[in-house]
């Protein structure tokens, strides 16, 4: 089997710049999230993935309508890129009646099945055995679907995670675990965590391969997730791509996390995925200021309209606490 | 005694007492270390007691409780930390098949010291997955102590008493009363407790048994009866399992009417046992039904207006009280 990271790719300049638009919508989303939870339009459940966008972008952009995902907490792009409009995931975090949970939760709590997204809980590793179910009855079918389970480091040390690892190796399911290591657990730094540095390590324990990759490069992330989308379609089984990268919020919006470094931060900054990537595409003259400017306007537009849907969306009506508990 | 402190830090000082009495007391859970816990209840301690005292853990509920058991197997005291009550599902099995029934199944000849303390309850705006009752799941297994304190005292006594206590005490903290309660603590040696409820307030006419973050929305509706010439005891249970039966026959024989309060939801909430053993023990003191008023059976939604509808307050239980008077 070839490595996943030399991967051939193609992309067309008009998919380069698709690419991009989600990078910066994604990153806007989050940032207009932000400043509604300071203006107490938000009340909770705000876990931004600020600065991990390329992740999100890399994994996605690949994928078929009927490949799953199994998003976590910072994942609210992903919603976006497998085809949740901006507006329902907005009234979703406004817990409103339009949105996804219609008020009963906030965050990423909640799933489409028509667009193959699963909706977890707020137990972390909990959507990984969930991904392993998913991706059996893709075998079962021989479909060549595949899906794709998010999970930070920290969430790689819960039962769950080694326990759906295990039955996607033993199995040779067609599932990607992504994992977003992004330095911290909360407050707790990685090394102090687990006792190895890679958790691309883990996979090898399960009996399938297992890389590490730099998760800010958008085009790495994808060429790894391209390699590990043939394996899985063409039944070989299960990757797991470990992406390094760091979260610029704090843990939540009310983390103020003095855990950790301004140094730390300003290096990680530095590395910002959508600068990196604009140079990228700035020197193959795939982006110039006025589509700059477009993608800019489209994305300010987007969330604007977002927002102003969200708020004059209606709340739940009282009854709606106690209706759709059985089928 | 004057001192007054909040019902958080009347948890952080019990811990802190009972660290520096006994040696073999020790903190065990997800960012309890240098940031002090995600509500703050270990800050402090892992300054003053260091790495080996003040443990901070992987993502990893069971282990914590599992550890925990193993650790009170050689005669330590852990004192183990859920981040949310909620997330004590994914430590569940540890608890309820590992601590509760390893004395019996010793033949007596071994015990489990340990304290799980779990922040629970709602009106935090949490949703699902940040502010469930789970105390009920706990009360059904024999084996357990279950601790839910109302007060910045009791917060601090029930505590010290837990840790104090040879069998496993899951100690739940309501998030709601962290910051709102505060008022004097036991000082020095003194515990409160278990086992034995507190009457917050005489009457002649109706019993109100209840507990945790209940206690004032019923002691305001006390207060509104007796304008109306209805004399309300409420009595505070403060621990569920083993409950003080006792206390609540006593006053039954003043009112021959009992009205249950609890957040958690109805069907086999603490209120179903409370109400049965009043029933089978004093059906002749009865001159009504016994009462409850709850949660519906439902899950705690996000948006402000369903969680309105679900939780008990200060008027659903003023109503519930009218009925019962005069019934
Ligand atoms: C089972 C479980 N335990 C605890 C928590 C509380 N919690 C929420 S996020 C978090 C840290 C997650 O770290 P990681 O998995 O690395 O993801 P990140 O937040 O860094 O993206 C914790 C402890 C939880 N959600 N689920
Ligand atoms: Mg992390």
């Amino acid at each position: 089997m070839p490595p996943i990271k030399r991967t051939k790719f193609k992309l067309s300049p008009e998919q380069l710049l698709e690419m991009f638009y989600w990078l910066k919508l994604i990153r806007a989303f989050d940032e207009r999230l932000s400043v509604l939870v300071k203006q107490g339009r938000v009340r909770s459940g705000v876990y931004t993935g600020v600065g991990q966008e390329a992740i999100i972008v890399g994994t996605c952009f690949g994928l078929r309508k009927e490949d799953y995902i199994c998003p976590l907490h910072r994942d609210l792009g992903s919603f976006l890129m497998k085809g949740v409009e901006a507006r329902v995931m907005m009234a979703q975090m406004f817990a409103k009646r339009t949105g996804l949970s219609k008020g009963r939760d906030s965050a990423l709590h909640s799933g489409v099945s028509e667009l193959g997204i699963f909706g977890n809980t707020s137990m972390l590793g909990a959507n990984l055995p969930v991904a392993a179910g998913l991706a059996l009855t893709f075998k079962m079918e021989k479909a060549d679907h595949v899906v794709i389970a998010y999970f930070g480091e920290g969430a790689s040390n819960t039962g769950d995670f080694h326990e759906a690892l295990n039955f996607a190796g033993v199995q040779q399911l067609p599932v990607i675990f992504i994992c977003e290591n992004n330095q911290y657990a909360y407050s707790v730094p990685i090394e102090k965590s687990m006792a190895i540095d890679d958790v691309a390590d883990r996979a090898r324990g399960y009996g399938f391969d297992g890389v590490a990759i730099n998760g800010n490069d958008v085009l790495a992330v994808y060429q790894a997730t391209l390699g590990a989308l043939k394996r899985a379609r063409g039944g070989d089984g299960p990757t797991l791509i470990e992406c390094k990268t760091y979260r610029w919020h704090g843990h939540s919006e009310h983390d103020k996390a003095f855990y950790r470094t301004d140094e730390e931060l300003a290096m990680w900054k530095s590395r910002d995925p959508i600068p990196t990537f604009t140079t990228y595409l700035r020197a193959r003259h795939v982006l110039d200021d006025k589509t700059l400017n477009d993608t800019e306007s489209r994305v300010a537009a987007t969330i604007d309209d977002a927002v102003e849907f969200a708020i004059n969306s209606a709340d739940p009506s009282p009854q709606d606490a106690i209706s759709d508990l059985y089928a | 005694m004057s001192k007054e402190l909040s019902y958080l830090e009347a948890i952080r000082e019990a811990l802190a007492e009972e660290m520096r009495r006994d040696p073999k007391v020790f903190v065990l859970g997800e960012d309890v270390g240098p940031y002090g816990g995600a509500f703050g209840a270990t800050q402090g301690l892992h300054e003053e007691f260091g790495d080996m005292r003040v443990l901070d853990t992987p993502i990893s509920e069971s282990a914590i409780v599992g550890i925990s058991i193993g650790a009170a197997l050689r005669g330590y005291r852990p004192v183990a930390e859920m981040q949310f009550a909620d997330f004590i599902s994914c430590g569940f099995d540890q608890i309820v098949n590992q601590a509760a029934t390893l004395r019996y199944r010793y033949g007596g000849r071994a015990s489990v010291p340990i304290v799980v303390r779990a922040p629970s309850g709602g009106n935090v705006g949490g949703g699902l997955y940040h502010s469930q009752n789970p105390e009920a799941w706990f009360i059904h297994r024999p084996g357990l102590k279950v601790v839910a304190p109302s007060t910045a005292y009791d917060a601090k006594g029930l505590l010290k008493a837990a840790i104090r206590d040879d069998n496993p005490v899951v100690y739940f903290e309501h998030k709601y009363l962290y910051r709102r309660a505060k008022g004097p603590v036991p000082a020095g040696d003194e515990v409160v407790p278990l086992g034995v409820a507190a009457t917050r307030r005489e009457g002649d006419d109706v019993t109100l048994v209840t507990y945790g973050a209940m206690v004032t929305p019923s002691l305001e509706a006390a207060d509104r009866l007796s304008k109306e010439g209805v004399e309300v005891e409420v009595i505070d249970l403060r621990t569920l399992l083993p409950f003080d039966k006792e206390a609540i026959f006593r006053s039954l024989e003043k009112t021959s009417r009992v009205l249950i309060v609890h957040e958690d939801v109805k069907t086999l909430g603490i209120g179903a046992e409370l109400s049965a053993v009043i029933m089978e023990e004093r059906f002749d003191r009865l001159d009504a039904p016994v009462m409850r008023v709850t949660s519906p059976d439902t899950h705690p939604p996000f948006s402000h207006v369903l969680e309105a509808f679900n939780l008990p307050n200060t008027d659903k239980i003023t109503d519930a009280l009218r009925r019962l008077a005069a019934y």
